[in-house]
């Protein structure tokens, strides 16, 4: 079966994108397919290359990008919620003349048609963190 | 099987900005010409309230975004009686264009959808 994921909440103030990683896991193992990865809204601060949990802390973010790179994974971050939240990349960066950019390899920022359109590709769509 | 989307609005309009995103979720929809409905729930129905005032938050007003869904084709918007009643709101207090669901309707009106977007 195809999945697409969205997930909606941040690693620092919700269970959802570690209670997403685990269904990911769980769908790749049982042979079933990830057509989309979409994180929205708070979700996008899961794509952060500059979160630094404690040493004895999971650290979701790397757990994340790890899984995508592994799998390689289509991982859209919606590039509207990522801008107001403060995950940018390189291009995004230049286009606003900001000084650094913090988005990790293996994502991508594209916009909410994405959601869309991943829904659509896919039998399930799952939602993490309404 | 012909697809439609379902966009499930659940929040306070300025409570963070999932009410805001929400609805950015139904305009992209409805532009992609996908068969798009938007239903709110729980606290998704203050978003109906006539005469937000947003100059003090300061936030820009939701309500604004509510009067453009039909240049997309959203001509009305679906409302949970119930999660009317729970808070105690009447229907002249409310956005002009909806259409009231009942309690034994929601999930089949959900249905109907093939996917469901939950905010």
């Amino acid at each position: 079966m195809k999945f697409a994921l969205a997930v909606y909440g941040a690693p620092a103030n919700s269970q959802a994108p570690q209670s997403a990683l685990h269904f990911a896991r769980a769908v790749v193992a049982q042979g079933h397919e990830i057509v989309r990865l979409f994180f929205y809204q708070d979700g996008v601060n899961t794509a952060t290359a500059i979160a630094q949990p404690p040493q004895d802390e999971p650290d979701l973010p790397n757990e994340w990008q790890v899984f995508i790179q592994e799998h390689e994974l289509d991982a859209v971050v919606c590039i509207a919620a990522a801008l107001r939240r403060g995950v940018v990349d390189q291009a995004e960066a230049e286009r606003y003349q900001l000084s650094n950019h913090n988005l990790r390899a293996g994502y991508e920022l594209s916009g909410l048609g994405q959601l869309l359109d991943g829904a659509l590709m896919a039998d399930r769509l799952i939602t993490f963190g309404a | 099987m012909s697809q439609s989307v379902c966009i499930i609005s659940t929040r306070a309009p300025y409570s963070g900005q999932a009410a805001r995103e929400a609805l950015d979720a139904a305009l992209v929809s409805a532009s992609y010409e996908i068969p798009t409905s938007l239903l709110l729930m729980g606290d998704g129905v203050f978003q109906l309230l006539k005469g937000q005032e947003t100059s003090d938050i300061p936030r820009k007003n939701l309500s604004a975004m509510l009067q453009v869904l039909p240049l997309y084709g959203i001509e009305t918007i679906y409302v949970d009686q119930v999660s009317l009643d729970e808070r105690g709101l009447n229907v002249e207090d409310l956005h002009d264009a909806i259409t009231i669901l009942g309690q034994g309707e929601l999930p089949l009106f959900i249905q109907k959808h093939s996917k469901a977007l939950n905010f």
